[in-house]
């Protein structure tokens, strides 16, 4: 059995001792005997770490790990330049409290003081809070942002990523907040239908860009739609993508939010990503979680301090903007060190290099017969292809060569492949995943 | 001593890493309309100055390894390293969430393994790994409930009843999953006032949150009258994990009538708090909840483990994919590592460090509830010395910081004023806790015969005290280039 305990069962007798008891039973007198567990807990006895490890091990080799993979919907595989996993695997980084105690405390304030400032910069918005669990929650958080007293409804774009509207349909499920979703039309949101949904009692517009299709919406359209409204103009990016596209601000929006997991944080199984968030001066108020503002200490020194706690849960209690408490600090981190690492040219690049390799596969995929991109609007690093064969058939030969195919949409759009390529996608990868595809066809 | 520099501060235009390689295919460029026009301000350093930089900010930072962290109500324990390691192994870092089923039988196994342990923990029928940290569970066990009473057609019950000591987030998570909130007091003694709450439920009573042992320190005696005052008037009974590692092995929620669940493994599993997180925050649940848990669910099809996302009861998803995984990772490991008689032993020595702090500090500071006995914390209050000295629980902790060691957590719970609770857990040594137990009596003494030297600490950390007003009332979030 394993143990983290430093006392030796003497040491643990002597305290006992000292506080004038024999046996540890005693240390629970104040429980009711009704509630005792009567017997050990049913579950195995502990191990030596050397057993654990070799147990761990085996279960993770039961998972399959892609040499070569051309799917995100939602997660991405990007480079992650080394020094990320160094610095964010630090002990005082990793075992640290949310920094209450400030004057021990400037490293994590610091580090999420930069993270605010690098998203600001990544979207234009003027502010940032220090995170939050993912991109679904950041959504939702968003709408109920949005809410004012008199607009209450939110009109969420079907071209937005269905887990993200899912999540929002939870948190907002019983309260007095109701959701309608807009059509899309050739894979972009239907913006006639948008106008024609513009009511007193619309809180926010929620799109995606880009959308669940890898389309780019017309942004500009919708943000004139909604400018000098009082509704709030909702947009979920993708943070490599504003490398080189055009960001939330310029695009009129109110409150940016989005999925942080491809700056510098692995696949993950799904998990820890980072939901960002930020908006104008304007909301700031309104903005859920942790928010670290500068000060200066009593020596007049800069410092950096937890702040706007007014809004919180453990000043607030039931009326606080959200209960939010822990956020994924040092997922924030692993996003700063990323993008100080890339800077504004590798950022640039990674963008860049991404969204060509995706032009270059959608180019080569639709040399073979039956493979034709269903949607001709622009697109960054991801699209949908029809396939010429069973779909599950074609992946499961990609599989069986180490590649994880596009991902096969549902519903509607059942048959239909969502592929993604980034930087980590090779041309000499998707040349061989062309000659399996043509394989597969014969 | 000059200001740190934030890193945007550092380097030079055009510095930067190498970091790929040139495009081997056709460039393709963002047609006009799309492309980003505002300047993009980000570091330009080299890795030199990355590594430098949070190197400095490390030292500025107070971990577990640094030091004593008796964080009341936060489980600071040590974290063990294997944990990590298992959460890097690339079979687990390196999987897409979404790719096949039968390629993620071992992601999926850690989740079935992390419910059968906790569950077998907590005495609870089934866990749901979605939440990522303690609120978010929160906020879906009273979705869980809710959605019970509405299946029954029962839709008047929209009231949570919480004790006044309760942390913040329960009223907060109750207020957002759409319920209204009802306080009920204490007693004298620091317990939920049984009286109070029995005239407090009604046919309103969707249901009631408890931490137990509660928020001072102890363990509910009445725990099973309270539970069934609310089950007798129709609500189910939620119960906050918070302060589970007082009673692994010991005893378990799901015996004292609670219907609902959450824990915190970056608490009482010792997986890291990462400077305020990823946290993992699952939910558990008797068998009359089970349907409404959140989709999707894992099920296992004669031996293959899949998941289940068609379930009209369910309340939905409540996060994208599901769940934090590496969390669970680290969680499971130290649950295999420890085992049941392991787990046991945490329980019992960190209820027993606790007790030897307090027995050796009730006689400098008043320690007003639990008669010289606690749980796994106890909660000091600093109200006489603030009266007579004008030395506050904040000032207390202030000093604590100029002796290497992390503070208690202050003012709270609300009901005790100037409070300090103390949390030791079980990883810390007997050496360390004497230690701890002198450095308190000495900032007493010193509050007592020099008070404005405590008032003026901390003097020996990076920075003195802040000024939070100015930071509130002139917001400056970020570094303006």
């Amino acid at each position: 059995m394993g143990t983290y305990i430093p006392n030796t069962k003497e040491e643990q007798l002597s305290m006992l001792k000292e506080i004038g008891l024999n046996s540890m039973y005693e240390l629970f007198d104040a429980i009711p005997k009704e509630v005792k567990l009567g017997a050990p807990l049913d579950i195995p006895r502990g191990m030596s770490e050397m057993e654990v490890s070799s147990k761990m091990r085996k279960i993770a080799g039961k998972n399959k790990v892609y040499d070569s993979i051309f799917r995100g919907c939602g997660a991405y595989r990007h480079y992650i330049p080394s020094i990320v996993k160094q610095v964010t695997s630090k002990e005082e980084f990793m075992t640290a409290y949310t920094p209450y105690q400030a004057e021990i405390s400037q490293g994590i304030l610091q580090s999420i003081f930069e993270y605010q400032t690098m998203i600001c910069e990544l979207t234009g918005m003027q502010v940032s809070n220090a995170s939050v669990y993912d991109g679904a929650s950041a959504a939702a958080e968003a709408v109920i942002m949005s809410k004012e007293r008199k607009r209450k409804k939110a009109l969420l774009s079907a071209s937005v990523n269905p887990m993200i509207i899912e999540t929002i349909g939870t948190y907002i499920s019983g309260t007095d907040m109701e959701m309608e979703i807009i059509p899309v039309k050739d894979g972009l949101t239907d913006i006639e239908s948008l106008k024609n949904k513009l009511d007193d009692d619309i809180s926010c517009v929620l799109i995606q860009q880009p959308n669940y299709y890898g389309l780019l919406e017309d942004g500009d359209a919708i943000g004139s739609i909604l400018a000098d409204s009082d509704i709030k103009y909702i947009m979920s990016c993708n943070p490599i993508s504003l490398g080189i596209l055009k960001t939330p601000a310029e695009y009129g929006v109110d409150i940016a939010i989005g999925e942080g997991q491809p700056l510098g944080l692995g696949l993950s199984f799904g998990g820890p990503y980072l939901g960002f968030m930020a908006t104008t001066d304007k909301l700031m108020r309104r903005l859920p979680g942790r928010i670290v503002g500068e000060t200066t200490d009593s020596q007049g020194r800069r410092a950096y301090v937890l702040t706007l706690q007014a809004r919180e849960q453990h000043i607030r209690r039931e009326k606080a903007s959200s209960n939010i408490c822990s956020n994924q600090a040092l997922c924030a981190m692993t996003a700063a060190v990323y993008l100080a690492s890339m800077g504004k040219e590798g950022l640039k690049q990674a963008a860049t290099l991404s969204m060509s390799k995706a032009h270059y596969l959608a180019q080569r995929l639709c040399e073979i017969d039956g493979y034709e991109m269903v949607y001709k609007g622009e697109f960054f690093n991801e699209f949908v292809t029809t396939v010429n064969t069973d779909v599950d058939r074609v992946l499961q030969v990609l599989s069986d060569n180490g590649i994880l195919g596009g991902y096969p949409l549902e519903g509607d759009d059942k048959g239909q492949l969502l592929w993604c390529a980034t930087e980590l996608n090779t041309k000499e990868e998707m040349d061989a995943l062309t000659r399996i595809l043509r394989e597969v066809q014969e | 001593m000059n200001n740190m520099k934030l890193i945007f501060e550092k380097g030079n235009t055009n510095r930067g890493l190498d970091l790929m390689p040139e495009c081997d295919v056709p460039v393709t460029h963002v047609s006009a309309g799309y492309e980003r026009k505002k300047e993009l301000n980000l570091p330009h350093v080299s890795e030199t100055e990355i590594s430098r930089h949070y190197t400095k900010l490390v030292k500025r930072t107070f971990g577990v390894n640094n030091g004593f962290y008796p964080l009341g109500s936060c489980t600071m324990k040590y974290n063990p390293k294997i944990n990590n390691e298992m959460a890097g192994l690339p079979g687990f870092s390196d999987v897409h969430p979404l790719q096949p089923i039968d390629t993620v039988q071992g992601c999926l196994e850690v989740y079935q393994l992390a419910d059968k342990y906790l569950g077998k923990i907590t005495g609870m029928d089934a866990m749901d790994f979605q939440p990522a940290a303690g609120a978010h569970g929160e906020f879906t066990g009273l979705k869980l409930i809710r959605a019970y009473h509405q299946d029954r057609n029962d839709s008047k019950r929209d009231k949570i009843i919480v004790p006044d000591s309760a942390h913040g987030t329960n009223p907060a998570s109750a207020a957002m999953a759409g319920f209204t909130v009802v306080n009920v007091p204490s007693t004298e003694d620091g317990f939920v006032d049984v009286e109070a709450l029995r005239n407090a439920v009604g046919e309103d009573t969707a249901g009631f949150m408890l931490t137990n042992p509660n928020t001072i320190g102890l363990f509910e005696e009445h725990i099973l009258e309270i539970t069934s005052i609310i089950h007798e008037a129709g609500g189910l009974n939620y119960y906050d994990g918070a302060n589970l590692n007082a009673i692994m092995g010991v005893a378990r929620p799901g015996d004292m009538g609670f219907d609902v669940v959450h824990l915190n493994l970056h608490k009482t599993f010792s997986t890291p708090h990462g400077g305020g997180g990823p946290g993992s925050g699952p939910v558990g649940c008797k068998d009359i909840l089970v349907k409404y848990l959140p989709t999707p669910r894992i099920i296992d099809n004669k031996g293959m483990l899949a998941f289940e996302d068609k379930n009209e009861k369910s309340i939905g998803r409540v996060k994208d994919f599901y769940g934090n995984f590496l969390v669970v990772v680290r969680a499971l490991t130290y649950m295999m590592t420890l085992g049941s008689e392991g787990l046991k032993d945490a329980s019992e020595n960190a209820v027993l460090n606790a007790n030897y702090m307090l027995h050796k500090l009730k006689d400098t500071f008043d320690i007003p509830f639990g008669n010289g006995r606690c749980m796994h914390e106890f909660v000091m209050s600093l109200e006489e010395l603030k009266k007579e000295k004008s030395v506050s629980a904040l000032d207390f902790a202030k000093a604590l910081l100029d002796y290497g060691m992390h503070p208690p957590t202050m003012y709270f719970p609300l009901i005790v004023h100037e409070a300090l609770m103390v949390e030791p857990t079980e990883t810390e040594s007997k050496e360390t806790l004497d230690e701890a137990i002198e450095i308190f009596k000495e900032i007493y003494n010193k509050a007592c015969n020099d008070p404005d030297a405590v008032h003026n600490s901390p003097t020996t950390t990076p920075i003195g005290r802040p000024d939070e007003v100015r930071a509130a009332r002139n917001p400056i979030l970020r570094y303006n280039f």
